[in-house]
């Protein structure tokens, strides 16, 4: 029998350890570290909040922790990509895609380096950490630098499938965004199909009334806001836009069409991030159909326990059905 | 060569980083022509040393220099600054072959250099990372963060090289924000700090010479008294020719003096 050491729901702690097993940055890089000696990993005194400390303990040699020195620590890696590296870097997000945001745009993007961010914690799932440790701006920040993609995540199976992918066969810098990894898992652990690939949204539930596009965590909770919407006679498409740049575009015309409406979810700014790219989409292909963005609203989010904090933001599955129908019934 | 290509490519521009590079023409010199070991036919070969200009803004310094050497035609000099050129007042690694780092962002290129000796070292390699810093740069919080690394790290194959010409764009170092004591900073960040003329190749070529092996453990920083406009009288020593625009009389007079100090 394992021990539960949280809450699954309001994230609570039993028990300091075993808390972050979606982070699987570390455990998929360790898992590859022997076929790809390129392979390197950085971090800023984070790397067993991160779990890139998975990778480290197995390659010692190829693992370096540069203290509380973010901005070194990203313009390193951006050094060691120029050696031939593909560099995996990760902290918290607002410490990585905010506090970074020059040296990712100046040493990073604009070479067109294979430097990896995976900024853990982001959101709002720091909750009563406090403001500052909460990330809202990052798909803003890193979607508007040429040369990068950026990369959502459901959950640990699917960060991990697509630093796979990274590691295998994708150039270029990347942004992932996940949160703390105390979520419940949407993909199937162990499948032997790759059910994430970067560029390619996922359905992750058909309907035909509404599409919900959602990213990272917000994936399981558009879920949920489905079944709740299915007790009323709501019928719910679901799409995971875990790649938010590049966008899948044909996904976006398709569920216009086919659904006549789409709410997208995200826990970032609505100015910028996912509700941005998919309007900036839907504007420019004339296919418009019924349109909100839900997520923070240009403000910076007040503190709490996470379970409740997304709630009070109506991020969690009663409020993104609420907004959902608040939609539907507007003339 | 270097101070008279800067004056011609300049005039096309009609602006840039006189003071800024005249002052580090003979540390150019020393590095190109004596020190590193490169292949200009084979730009990306991985043994090679590499060489970051923290401060990109004196890469008009360089660009004759690796046309020189062979990295690229001459004749491609003269694009420079306009419209779609590779060469800029700042250079770009994917566009002009030779150059190891884009740049331009003040502070950045110690953290590189930190990334290549650390990429050598995973590699087994034994070539060694160069870094050109001005002492404006030093200013810039990102250096210490740099440089408490590169100690820490024990990154022997590590070398920066502070081009201390004293002035920055709106004046002087000392008096704008003092960096001072330069010597007893990078020594109490645990590195091995040498003191030389950057204007005398041959104390240049005895420090290269003289540097510790690439597998110790302690990295080294040359600082280099320069002067800012260095080789034309009137230049010398002014911030006010940091970013400026020689007219076609002060041209004549600066290359006479330039060729006359030859």
């Amino acid at each position: 029998m394992t021990t539960q050491t949280f809450h699954k729901d309001t994230w609570e702690l039993f028990k300091s350890l075993e808390l972050s097993k979606q982070l699987t940055t570390g455990e998929t890089l360790a898992k590859l570290g022997h076929e790809h000696p390129e392979i390197v990993a950085l971090c800023a005194d984070l790397g067993y909040p991160t779990r890139l400390a998975d990778f480290g303990e197995k390659f010692p040699d190829r693992f370096f922790d540069f203290g509380l020195a973010e901005k070194n620590m990203v313009t390193a890696a951006a050094g060691l990509a120029s050696t031939g590296k593909k560099a995996y870097v990760s902290t918290y997000a607002s410490f990585l895609g905010v506090l970074c945001a020059e040296q990712i745009r100046t040493a990073v993007a604009y070479p067109n380096l294979n430097v990896r961010l995976i900024g853990t914690h982001t959101g709002i799932a720091m909750g009563f950490y406090g403001t500052s440790h909460h990330a809202t701006e990052d798909i803003a920040i890193t979607r508007s630098m040429a040369n990068m993609t950026v990369i959502s995540p459901a959950d640990g199976v699917a960060l991990s499938e697509m630093i796979e992918e990274s590691v295998k066969t994708y150039e270029g810098p990347i942004y992932f965004r996940v949160s703390r990894g105390r979520e419940t898992p949407i993909y199937e652990n162990n499948s032997s199909n790759i059910q994430n690939k970067i560029g390619k949204a996922n359905v992750v539930r058909e309907g035909s009334d509404i599409t919900i596009i959602a990213c990272g965590i917000e994936v399981k909770q558009a879920l949920e806001a489905a079944e709740l919407l299915e007790r009323e006679n709501i019928s719910t498409r679901v799409i995971d836009m875990h790649t938010i740049k590049p966008i899948d575009q044909e996904i976006i015309f398709n569920s216009a069409k086919n659904t006549g409406a789409i709410l997208t979810v995200e826990e970032h700014n609505v100015q910028g991030g996912l509700g941005s790219a998919v309007a900036e989409v839907l504007m420019e292909s004339g296919n418009f159909c019924k349109f909100k963005r839900h997520g923070i609203y240009d403000e910076y989010s007040i503190i709490g326990k996470p379970y409740y904090l997304y709630h009070h933001y109506k991020l969690d599955g009663e409020g993104i059905a609420d907004e959902a129908k608040t939609l539907l019934n507007q003339s | 060569m270097s101070r008279l290509e800067t004056i011609r490519l300049i005039s096309y521009a009609k602006s840039g980083h006189y003071g800024s590079s005249f002052s580090c023409s003979e540390i150019f010199a020393t590095l190109y022509y004596y020190q590193l070991n490169y292949d200009s036919k084979n730009p990306k070969w991985a043994e090679r040393d590499r060489f970051v200009m923290g401060k990109g803004h004196s890469a008009v310094g360089v660009y004759p220099i690796l046309a020189d050497v062979g990295f690229f035609p001459k004749e491609e000099l003269d694009t420079y600054t306009s419209l779609g050129s590779p060469f800029g007042d700042h250079p770009d690694m994917n566009k002009i072959k030779g150059i190891d780092f884009s740049s331009g962002s003040i502070g950045h290129g110690l953290s590189v250099g930190v990334g290549m000796s650390l990429g050598a070292r995973v590699d087994g390699l034994k070539y060694r990372t160069y870094i050109l810093m001005g002492d404006g740069e030093l200013q810039e919080g990102q250096v210490w963060e740099a440089a408490m690394s590169a100690g820490n790290f024990k990154l022997g194959n590590l070398v920066a090289i502070v081009d201390n010409n004293k002035v920055t764009v709106d004046g002087v170092t000392k008096e704008l924000m003092n960096v001072n004591p330069i010597k007893e900073k990078w020594e109490s960040f645990g590195w091995n700090v040498v003191e030389v003329d950057g204007h005398d190749v041959e104390a240049l070529i005895d420090t290269f010479d003289n540097l510790p092996n690439v597998d110790s453990k302690t990295p080294t920083v040359i600082i280099c008294d320069t002067v800012a406009g260095k080789g034309v009288s009137f230049m010398e020593h002014g911030f006010e020719w940091h970013v400026a625009n020689l007219g076609e009389d002060d041209i004549k007079r600066a290359i006479a003096e330039i060729e006359g100090g030859k």
